[in-house]
């Protein structure tokens, strides 16, 4: 596991290939005050040319290469660039430099991804499926085994609830459940696990080993050290928008656990 | 902050991206091809037709009276503008039929201008959706601009009553609204997926607009006959051939000439003028919208 490089004896199959990713965002308006009208006309008279426009660069020349079967960490502290990372690997957010070549379309499964809060659990079951390329007959099928899934039945007939009275861990379970129905070449799973409670996490854990047995790739960003070393096996820790480290999970985070410590 | 080396495995230049094509990966986010895109849109069907019935139901699922304001707002809607253009104003003087006229030309407009305003809002309003899943994101405004088609199913049901009412019965000519109809789908379709690109690119759009729909309400003839109001030399002859040649003008005669008998005088060139804005638009707007398809995710 040291090398992590594709030695010409090497059987194991890359789904993803980051090549010396670099991604910038652009922020309108990150200095101005939007709601101010008189900064904007000051903006308008004075700076004709290009408003309070501000470049972030969040990710900075990161390459790796995950292999089928794995589940991959990712772990640093607060705006160091993972969730921007994931987007990009997920297809929604274009490198500015270099590219991301994947194994098929990895899927993204984010905290603040709401579905449709106005339709009712059960129908945003069935659109989730269908979008993600179901079959009306596919998800038939394993209808009751996402809602059971999802545990969001326990307490009640939750499902036929509009997806906005839901609670943001009931939300959360729910995505997790319609996404996780499918099996995925490479899922990327952003902090979505740490919204549920104790027992759907030890129930997702369970999920994402199965999906990494039918051959899929997974990554994990947490901030729980504690579910990075249980659920991965490699993680890469991301620091202001470089990789400081790639290896076996609990050599990383023993490490990365010494640096937050020493700050 | 320099990385220790024996931390991150160095590759050479080149080597990842070998890798990658040894083992035929694609690069991610990647625009598919256009009969590409078009495939993965029909294979979508599904999920496209559900969404549009889902946001349908949603609308009014918070409203005690749930989905009777379907017909109710269109009505009320025909209302309004009866008594403020037909009583107030007058402009029913010298236009037979005037209550089906009327109604007629605001239900078509309404299919345009809330087609319109869905595509506004086609991607901002669905980001969740859009970060989420994985989709050809023209789903979004063609479901959007399927439930506005549906809405007018039920407003055409409202217009069928009025017209009873008013002495209109049913005749051959009635079956032209099919065709009518899903031209002005097609080109709403088109329009509604402009406006998508634009307003995930710059949400300003979106309040614009209003302002913009409402002049060419005014000037599509909606709530008054172009003919009578133009008539006389106040206005160059060339303007009023630009507002009859107007696509919401254009869709609202068609569907005039084919329910009111009393209405006349289309010549044959509309029906041209309406096949050609509806396959202008259409096309336009698909190319047009599957161009910034990998940029949607963002913002």
């Amino acid at each position: 596991m040291a090398d992590l490089k594709d030695s010409p004896g090497d059987h194991r199959v890359p789904t993803v290939v980051v090549d010396d990713v670099h991604i910038t965002y652009t922020v309108n308006g990150a200095r101005t005050g939007k709601g101010s009208a008189t900064s904007a006309l000051s903006r308008l008279t004075t700076r004709r040319a290009t408003p309070g426009a501000r470049k972030v660069h969040a990710v900075k020349g990161v390459s790796f290469a995950a292999y089928k079967g794995e589940a991959i960490g990712l772990i640093g502290s607060n705006g160091s660039g993972k969730s921007t990372l994931l987007k990009a690997v997920a297809g929604l957010l274009p490198p500015t430099r270099g590219q991301v070549h994947t194994q098929g379309q990895p899927s993204l499964l984010g905290v603040n991804a709401a579905l449709m809060g106005d339709l009712t659990g059960e129908r945003n079951v069935v659109l989730g499926g269908l979008a993600m390329g179901m079959t009306r007959e596919q998800i038939r099928e394993r209808y009751d085994e996402i809602v059971d899934f999802s545990g969001i039945n326990e307490k009640g007939d939750f499902i036929t609830l509009p997806m906005r009275t839901y609670s943001s861990g009931m939300g959360a379970r729910l995505r997790f459940s319609i996404a996780a129905a499918k099996s995925h070449d490479v899922l990327l799973i952003d902090e979505a696990l740490s919204t549920g409670d104790a027992k759907f996490q030890r129930r997702s854990k369970d999920r994402i080993k199965e999906l990494r047995a039918e051959a899929g790739t997974v990554f994990l960003v947490s901030h729980s050290n504690k579910s990075i070393t249980e659920t991965c096996d490699r993680a890469l820790w991301l620091e202001a928008g470089t990789l400081r480290m790639d290896g076996p999970a609990k050599e990383v985070v023993a490490a990365y656990e010494a640096f937050t410590k020493r700050k | 902050m320099s990385t220790p080396a024996q931390d991150v495995p160095t590759y050479a230049p080149g080597e990842l991206a070998a890798l990658a094509a040894r083992h035929g990966l694609t690069v991610s986010g990647a625009r598919p091809s256009l009969p590409a895109y078009i495939r993965q849109l029909w294979g979508r069907r599904h999920f496209i037709a559900a969404f549009a019935t889902a946001k349908l139901t949603a609308q009014y699922s918070q409203a005690k009276l749930g989905q009777i304001w379907q017909i109710v707002t269109p009505l009320l809607n025909a209302t309004v503008y009866y008594f403020i253009f037909g009583v107030l104003m007058d402009t029913r003087r010298g236009v037979e039929d005037f209550v089906p006229f009327l109604v007629t030309g605001v239900f078509i407009w309404t299919f345009t201008s809330s087609s319109i305003t869905a595509g506004t809002r086609a991607i901002s309003g669905n980001i969740g959706l859009v970060r989420a899943l994985h989709f050809p994101r023209a789903s979004l405004p063609v479901a959007l601009a399927l439930q506005q088609l549906q809405q007018l199913l039920f407003s055409m049901g409202a217009l069928v009553l009025i017209l009873l009412v008013f002495g209109q019965y049913p005749r051959p000519a009635w079956l032209l609204a099919i065709p009518a109809l899903a031209l002005q789908a097609l080109f709403n379709t088109g329009l509604s997926m402009v406006m998508a690109r634009l307003t995930a690119r710059t949400p300003d759009i979106a309040q614009l607009t209003p302002f913009v729909l409402r002049t060419w309400m005014y000037s599509s003839g909606v709530m008054w006959s172009l003919d009578h109001l133009l008539s006389g030399d106040r206005v160059p002859h060339a303007v009023l051939v630009a507002l009859e040649y107007n696509p919401a003008a254009i869709y609202i005669n068609l569907m005039r000439y084919a329910l009111i008998d009393s209405y006349s005088g289309l010549p044959a060139h509309v029906w041209a003028a309406a096949l050609g804005w509806a396959v202008l638009c259409g096309v336009a707007g698909f190319v047009y919208f599957w161009k910034a398809e990998e940029t949607y995710g963002r913002g």
